[in-house]
């Protein structure tokens, strides 16, 4: 299939689903409804064209399917179903861009784990298929199949949800699909879907219905200036540290959009945690170096965030910011703050920063200490290898 | 997140089974696997034979060394696992839990999260 027309029943596959599931309610129904819908439209519109109104002939074809399914479920729901049939749709757009949003908000329902409501938006969603799913999370697509419908059973018979209370979690799994696609471990593999590619592509999508929102707007400025410096993030399998990597080699037109998406919802009122992370990952991308870098600026955004969003992960990089403003004496005094922290005990992170900072200060052996129990910790392997490096490395 | 449940058994605890209880492992391993699979979160499963039927290749720097018999003399081994992908550490305790060994005094399940994956149904 080509890759236009891939792209273009992707982008149309929330819509028809957000509209049959209004229409007919039954969203596992529709799902599958939909999903047939698409392979037909991916194998007669090479072949055949494009139809003058993709949308509406994806809402024909899937309603035809629905109703296919249940004439032989049961009569009487097929004669219900004839009641609904309706002509197909371009009706009001701004129906699509509702359904699009609470589609979302109905695959992050609250009675799904994270992981179900991942795999339940890629795919309704995303329009990914489950074997694609799957391949993302290198989980076989029997596992995937199985959890997709078991998510689906248990949103069975929630309707659409209005409310934007569920904004926050569709924010956070996006951002779950982001970072598994951006810090994945795997080798090369053609098939292996773009997850960070796709977190993007639908965080755009709700940054394109909801443009006023700061959160959104910060997700997606984050994940693109985040994404911005992948080429440059391992080499040969080893992790770089942001000080050491090429920043010739950063991604000038994600650093771009980033930054303007940052400027743009910063004056707009108080700023969420998302737009604050932005905020400082921006500082980061626009510095030609380590050196460059605005630290005291970074400082003071990692301490409002420590306030407004307090959070260990939070605390490590304020350390951080804190021993290139005022030295790692400051910075190691901040980090023993988190020794009794449950949220953080035992992990890798801890001893990584320490072991940056004792090297900071000088103190290389017990520096090599804290390398070493990080390298063990870690469930990374490109991070495992930078750490057993900096444990070996003398200076 | 992927962890591997390693059953950690015991020829002292299996011996004393009696046939029933044998039985009721064995069962509750098959009604295990239906609960972890219709939840979406079951990988794989192996049993492994006793490991008096182990060979051992051992590095010696210069040609490796083969021996017959267990890596350890341990009371302890791996006598299977399941591999499973879930959300957080705190769903693989409750996952191991259900295992039926975890009902029999004497035996464990080690929980290791998996670090790197790679295979043919992957």
């Amino acid at each position: 299939m080509n890759r236009e027309i891939e792209d273009l029943l992707r982008r149309l596959a929330p819509r028809v689903l957000g509209t049959l599931v209004r229409r007919h309610g039954q969203f596992e129904a529709c799902e599958d409804a939909v999903q047939e819908a698409l392979l037909a439209a991916s194998v007669q519109w090479p072949e055949q064209g494009v139809p003058s109104k993709p949308m509406g002939w994806l809402v024909t074809v899937a309603t035809r399917r629905l109703a296919d399914q249940w004439r032989s479920e049961a009569a009487r729901r097929a004669r219900e179903l004839a009641v609904s049939m309706e002509p197909a749709p371009d009706d009001d757009p701004s129906r699509d861009v509702d359904d699009t949003l609470r589609l979302l908000f109905l695959c992050c329902h609250p009675k799904l784990s994270a992981p179900s409501q991942v795999a339940l938006t890629l795919r309704a969603v995303g329009g990914l298929t489950t074997a694609q799913i799957g391949h993302a999370f290198l989980v076989p697509e029997a596992t995937m199949a199985q959890r997709i419908s078991r998510a689906k059973q248990t949103i069975k018979g929630a309707g659409l949800p209005d409310g934007p209370e569920r904004l926050p979690t569709v924010l956070q799994v996006l951002y779950l699909i982001f970072n598994e696609g951006y810090t994945a471990t795997s080798g090369p593999d053609l098939q292996r879907v773009e997850l960070a590619a796709e977190a993007i592509r639908l965080t755009r999508e709700v940054h394109r219905l909801l443009p006023e929102n700061g959160e959104v707007a910060g997700l997606l400025a984050l994940m693109l200036l985040t994404d911005a410096r992948r080429e440059s993030r391992s080499v040969d399998g080893v992790l770089v540290p942001l000080a050491e990597q090429n920043r010739d080699r950063w991604d000038r037109t994600r650093i771009k959009e980033g930054v303007e998406l940052v400027t743009g919802a910063l004056p707009k009122g108080p700023a969420g945690p998302y737009l604050m992370q932005a905020a400082i990952a921006a500082i980061h991308d626009e510095a030609p170096s380590t050196e460059e870098t605005d630290w005291t600026e970074v400082l003071i955004l990692y301490k409002i965030l420590d306030r407004t969003a307090p959070n260990p992960v939070v605390t490590l990089n304020r350390a951080i910011a804190t021993a290139m403003v005022h030295g790692p004496a400051e910075a190691l005094a901040l980090l023993a703050t988190l020794d009794d922290d449950k949220r953080i005990a035992g992990h890798y992170r801890l001893d990584a920063v320490r072991g940056h900072l004792l090297d900071l200060a000088g103190e290389h052996d017990r520096a090599r200490e804290h390398y070493q129990r990080a390298a063990r910790l870690t469930l990374s392997v490109p991070e495992r290898e930078y750490l057993l490096r900096k444990a070996a490395h003398r200076p | 997140m992927k962890y591997l449940l390693i059953m950690q058994v015991n020829h002292e605890v299996l011996d004393a089974l009696s046939e029933d209880e044998r039985k009721l492992v064995m069962e509750g391993h098959g009604a295990f696997m239906k609960t972890v699979q219709d939840s979406g979160e079951f990988i794989l499963t192996q049993a492994l034979a006793d490991p008096a039927n182990s060979t051992v290749v051992t590095g010696t720097g210069g040609a490796p060394v083969v021996s017959d018999g267990p890596f350890l003399e341990a009371k302890e081994f791996m006598g299977g696992y399941y591999m499973i992908d879930c959300e957080s550490k705190e769903r693989a305790i409750e996952i191991a839990k259900l295992i039926p060994d975890a009902k029999v005094k004497g035996l464990s399940i080690e929980i290791r999260p998996v670090m790197y994956s790679a295979g043919a149904d992957l």
